[in-house]
């Protein structure tokens, strides 16, 4: 079997159904999901998926296009390349920011992230009201002092007028 | 019941591996998606010489993997009801009773629910966001004199009780967490 990697998107209004229809376009060409995510943003559905199979981007394209037939759909297929694993030796953490809804709170304290050498994993912004939230798992290599981290990003939550807490995140073994 | 607790207590902090007799030998440990990490296990005679062995050769195991807090027999590969703990050594431990095994255990109560993110031997490549009790009352026998105890504990030993006795009954962590994003993949292995 052919080790070609897939990365699929589906975007747009959501319905039941989308998920199934999706995965069984995907099992007809034998394509074998590796990882997925899916959301719903304000409503509106959002999915991304890694498939592995033989099939080309074209007879992916067309498995999945009765799904956008209805034009409030959009579907996207692209060849990815494998990724090595996460490297190990730095700290994972968790941070979290809220506060009053302001364009620039992601950007500011991402920013603040990114400057120190972390690299972000997982991230989840939303909005309610007035309250804006976001929530981050980041990767932070070895040399980074917790202090240093934590500084770093109230700092920069501060310049746009939110609260950033920051904790370790700590894996019981059982 | 609160003098049955504390003969329970009593009786499981000052039990030690040296009870069973016998030396055990360290097991290989077996990963999902093995079917026997997935099957409830089956009841077992606590006073069975072959149960007061695989009881030692639980500890034994235990005493050798790194950051290991627990270990159940279908953990190395047998479909029965029992498992060790020793949670004395970790840093979230309030109550602790020390090394001990129990076979056929049940959770006869649960309160006081908290999440906190799990890993598990046999499930080297993810760790998930779990909530248990942190306040349990376990009841289970003793392997070789088969006693019936009954314990009550909390915090981290809860938890660990929990996870093991989740294990008798074939099922993992990954069939306990909080919501679809709350499996993460690890990033440092101990």
């Amino acid at each position: 079997m052919s080790t070609a990697l897939h990365a699929v998107t589906v975007l747009g209004h959501d319905r039941p159904g989308i998920i199934a229809e999706t995965t069984a376009g995907l099992a007809g060409l034998g394509l074998n999901i590796e990882d997925s995510t899916m959301t719903l943003l304000r409503g509106h559905f959002a999915m991304m998926l890694l498939c592995r199979g033989s099939a080309d981007e074209g007879q992916i394209e067309a498995a999945l296009a009765p799904l956008a037939a209805g034009g409030d759909l959009d579907i996207a297929v692209r060849p990815v390349l494998d990724e090595p694993g996460h490297a190990a030796g730095g700290s994972g953490w968790v941070l979290t920011v809220h506060g009053g809804d302001r364009p620039g709170i992601v950007s500011e304290v991402v920013g603040q992230v990114a400057e120190l050498g972390g690299n972000i994993t997982d991230l989840t912004t939303r909005l309610a009201g007035d309250l804006y939230l976001l929530v981050a798992e980041l990767d932070v290599p070895a040399g980074v002092a917790p202090a240093a981290l934590e500084a770093g990003i109230r700092a920069a939550a501060e310049r746009v007028g939110v609260t950033a807490t920051i904790r370790p995140v700590e894996a019981d073994e059982l | 019941m609160s003098e049955d607790l504390a003969a329970g207590s009593a009786r499981l902090a000052g039990w030690t591996e040296d009870e069973l007799g016998v030396e055990g030998t360290v097991l290989p440990v077996v990963r999902a998606p093995d079917l026997v990490l997935s099957t409830r296990g089956a009841d077992v005679d606590p006073t069975d010489p072959d149960i007061v062995q695989l009881a030692a050769d639980l500890v034994a195991t235990m005493r050798v993997s790194p950051g290991c807090v627990g270990l159940a027999a279908n953990q190395v590969g047998v479909g029965v009801r029992l498992f060790c703990v020793d949670v004395t050594e970790h840093p979230k431990t309030r109550t602790r009773h020390g090394t001990f095994v129990l076979c056929n255990a049940e959770v006869v109560s649960a309160s006081r629910n908290e999440k906190a993110r799990e890993g598990c031997m046999s499930v080297p490549d993810f760790t998930g966001d779990v909530k248990r009790g942190s306040r349990v009352t376990v009841t289970g026998a003793i392997p070789g004199t088969g006693e019936q105890v009954t314990i009550a504990t909390d915090a981290f030993e809860a938890r660990a009780l929990q996870h093991e006795i989740d294990h008798t009954d074939g099922l993992l962590f990954l069939d306990r967490v909080a919501g679809a994003h709350a499996i993460y993949p690890r990033q440092t292995y101990l």
